[in-house]
């Protein structure tokens, strides 16, 4: 797969209406795994798709489901969590909770009418660079191939549903 | 100065972009980014600057704060693990809360991992607006300080953790030096000469374990293990498991006379100090410099343990001394510490992995670590090269890079066994005046003396074939004789040599525990497996756990000099925090607002370490700021939002993720 997405500048302007989708994508890290795989890859000079921003925190567990509803709210395709594997959590089990709150939130979001592949939790450690690359192209891939988020119809089917 | 009235909404933005030399410019159109960044709500001044972290760029950022009256500060740069301390400072300097400012990741997440500069610029453009927007609602913060307990604890008492607990302990600080098997000397215990100088490594290393013993700051535990670290820097409980000696540390004198004593006249325990090319009873000293100077019973081959019939002769010559206890039992004993050194050391490669290689099956085909006891005069054959049948080799083959520098063993080159390869060689050659071969792919001499000393072992007659061996199997033509076969990559031709002996040049490893070990210090490894220091270059002792430090090839393949300088330098981080007696923290932690808190007491089973309580009058949570560590994990379950973090706070996430979106 390419490195880098061809015209990605115009359609993250969404001015270029002709110009192929290109995904956005809200990623939630943890400051002691995730984020510094990011970072390895960045010193080892890993290339991959530039359509994800990232918003460091703490902890996977820190991750509030509001956080990611407010990223599809405004306009993310997709959202990552990047945690700690299992057992590894630098709080011990903020992992856990973040898992959990996932599971639900995936549910949550069926309900709602997005396709819950557009929410992902990676367990991605700090020497796994290769691994966070591999992640963030699959990611991007995945939301490519679903399409821009349309959250209109699931509004009309809420509508209809408040209306009854 | 005073601080000037500092809403969100009449915030003054400052936006630095730094170029890093050419590392963010080349990918990223800093130009456009500035212009970019100026035109945001809430900036006054937006800059960029070749290095932002340099003292110019640190003074073009505090001329921006004192002259524009900024509020506020944003640094598009690197990662904030490298440099967002510094440019809290600077911001604090300039005469700002530190916290008034946000680091936007330009280095690592855009510039190197793109190639697409329009993209690649794009995304800066969104980082940097999720920053500004997030920036201004920014409060100020007070960092926590800590104190530091003085006492220090090593895991570990190989040359690493010999070294620094003699260090500290000569500073005045009390350490706990904690090794698991029954004496300290590691690894180092085992070499007969170092490389390059061929010094005696007894020579050198026992005093300084005699040293550790009669040191009085050094509590020395042997046969102990850490089972449980709870706490944080300054503050660290952790549980010692003492496993049982059967023999009380402080009623043996090492007079040794239980191991003549012993029912076993001879000695048929096969010895692991000695790689098990030696025998040893039941009761031993694991090698006769060992410290402490204390003989320890095996549970496994002790006929009293098996049988419980033996007429133990040792407790009849121990007599009075009354030194031998078959009832001792597993103790445990926690202890308060403020900082950790781990000094866990490495794991000798099995070669058995290589099936191709012959080890184990054909009896002349030895380890290095093996042929390094052979050599030795203490070993089990008194410093002869024999081989197992007795025979002297008259060629010796030595193979190098076995487990290292291979797709399908590890990838990771030992940085040793080049050394010890010649080492061995040389001293092969000494001993036996056999013919040595070496067959490597690449000589790594990198360091003081070792090109040297290489070419004085090509000099003394040991024969080099360029080519990574292939195959050894049995000679057909020579009865006990194994053929080597490698490609010699200068001559392009295939080689098959006889030889009597194989030397396989074993690479290091982690632990095979330390991925256990890794979780219960709150560590990260990398990839192949040994501990992960917080900066390669920068903070190459220090990890991502405040307070615990890295020495020896815990943390990647090294040599004893490499070691030592290691154990030195962890020794003077750990030092660095003693002697201020405290420890200033990111206040990243999390408050209850009480006037919104219901007391549903979901927060309370969440919290992993026990910092949050119902005030019972009230009933509303409330979070023991000491104990927090700034997760979150109770913040994000809130039901009602009435948990905040500093820093994190709800309000400053959302404006980031939604200032992410915000394109124009």
């Amino acid at each position: 797969m390419p490195d880098a997405m061809p015209n990605s500048s115009q359609a993250m302007t969404a001015v270029a209406v002709q110009s192929p989708f290109e995904p956005r994508i809200v990623a939630f890290f943890c400051n002691w795994c995730t984020y510094l795989a990011a970072d390895l890859a960045g010193t080892s000079r890993l290339k991959y798709a530039a359509n994800v921003r990232v918003v460091r925190v703490m902890c996977s567990g820190r991750v509030d489901p509001q956080f990611v509803l407010d990223a599809f709210a405004h306009g993310a395709d997709g959202v990552l969590i990047g945690g700690c594997h299992p057992g590894d959590c630098h709080y011990q089990e903020g992992n856990y909770k973040a898992l959990r709150r996932y599971r639900l939130l995936k549910r949550l979001l069926g309900q709602m009418g997005i396709e819950e592949e557009r929410l992902r939790l990676e367990w991605i450690s700090a020497s796994e660079a290769e691994r966070f690359r591999w992640v963030m192209n699959d990611m991007v891939e995945h939301v490519r191939v679903l399409g821009p988020l349309h959250f209109e119809p699931a509004k009309e089917v809420f509508a209809e549903e408040v209306a009854v | 100065m005073a601080e000037p009235t500092n809403t969100a909404s009449s915030a003054r933005v400052g936006v630095y972009v730094c170029h890093c030399g050419t590392n963010i410019a080349d990918t990223v159109d800093v130009n456009a980014l500035t212009d970019y960044a100026a035109t945001l709500p809430g900036v006054t001044v937006a800059r960029n600057y070749k290095y932002a972290c340099s003292t110019p760029g640190q003074e073009l950022i505090k001329r921006g704060i004192r002259e524009l009256n900024l509020t506020r500060v944003v640094v598009a740069a690197c990662s904030p693990c490298l440099h967002e301390k510094t440019f809290r400072n600077v911001t604090a300097e300039g005469g700002l809360n530190p916290y008034y400012f946000h680091m936007v990741n330009l280095r690592e997440h855009a510039s190197w991992v793109h190639t697409d500069k329009q993209a690649a610029t794009e995304k800066a453009k969104d980082l940097i607006r999720a920053a500004v927007r997030r920036v201004r609602l920014h409060r100020p913060l007070v960092r926590k300080r800590v104190s530091i307990d003085p006492n220090v604890l090593i895991v570990g008492g190989g040359i690493a953790g010999i070294h620094a607990a003699l260090t500290l302990a000569n500073a005045g600080k009390h350490v706990y030096l904690i090794e698991r098997d029954a004496t300290i000397g590691g690894h180092m215990a085992m070499f007969d000469k170092t490389f390059p100088t061929l010094d005696c490594a007894a020579c050198i290393l026992t005093p300084k374990m005699t040293s550790v013993k009669s040191h009085p700051n050094i509590t020395l535990w042997t046969l102990s293990e850490i089972t449980q670290v709870d706490g944080y820097v300054g503050n660290y409980r952790v549980t010692v498991k003492h496993k049982p000696r059967y023999v009380l540390e402080d009623a043996c004198v090492g007079c040794m006379e239980c191991i003549d004593a012993c029912v076993y006249k001879q000695a048929k325990v096969p010895d692991g100090f000695n790689m098990y090319l030696g025998k040893r009873k039941p009761i031993y000293i694991p090698f006769p410099q060992a410290v402490p100077q204390v003989v320890v019973i095996d549970r496994e081959s002790c006929i009293e343990f098996k049988s419980g019939k033996c007429k133990k002769t040792c407790v009849e010559v121990c007599g009075d001394r009354k030194a031998i206890d078959f009832q001792q039992q597993e103790k445990i004993e926690i202890i308060d510490v403020g900082t950790i050194i781990l000094a866990t050391g490495f794991f000798t490669f099995d070669a058995k992995r290589i099936p191709y290689y012959g080890y184990g099956t054909y009896p002349n085909v030895y380890t290095g670590l093996e042929v390094e006891r052979l050599v030795n005069a203490a070993g089990p054959t008194g410093g002869e090269v024999v081989l197992r049948d007795g025979r002297k080799p008259k060629t010796v083959g030595i193979v190098h890079c076995v487990g290292s520098r291979d797709e399908n063993t590890n990838r990771h080159c030992s940085r040793v066994c080049c050394m010890y390869s010649l080492k061995l060689a040389h001293l092969i050659k000494e001993k036996t005046d056999a013919e040595v071969f070496n067959f490597y792919i690449d000589m790594r001499t990198p360091g003081k003396g070792f090109e040297e000393f290489y070419n004085r072992v090509a000099e003394e007659g040991t024969v080099f074939i360029r080519g990574r061996v292939a195959d050894i199997y049995p000679d057909p033509a020579s009865e006990g004789r194994l053929l080597i076969v490698a490609e010699d990559t200068l001559m392009s031709i295939v080689r098959r040599i006889p030889v009597d002996m194989v030397v396989l040049s074993t690479g290091l490893e982690p632990q095979p525990d330390a991925q256990e070990v890794r979780r219960r210090f709150h560590l990260s490894c990398s990839s192949e497996g040994f501990f992960l220091e917080r900066h390669p270059k920068l903070a190459p002792v220090s990890t991502f756990t405040d307070g615990i430090f890295l020495a020896g090839c815990c943390q990647g393949p090294k040599d004893i000099p490499d070691t030592v300088a290691q154990a030195g330098a962890a020794a003077a981080e750990a030092l660095a925090l003693i002697d201020i007696g405290y420890v200033e923290q990111d206040p990243c932690t999390a408050q209850v607002l009480e006037e919104v808190c219901s007391g549903c007491k979901t927060c309370i089973p969440l919290c992993p370490y026990q910092a949050i309580s119902l005030l019972e009058e009230k009933k509303k949570a409330q979070i023991n700021e000491v104990l927090c560590k700034g997760c979150g994990t109770c913040v994000a379950s809130c039901p009602s939002g009435s948990i905040t973090q500093n820093l994190f706070e709800d309000e400053e996430i959302f404006e980031e993720v939604e200032g992410l979106l915000a394109y124009a």
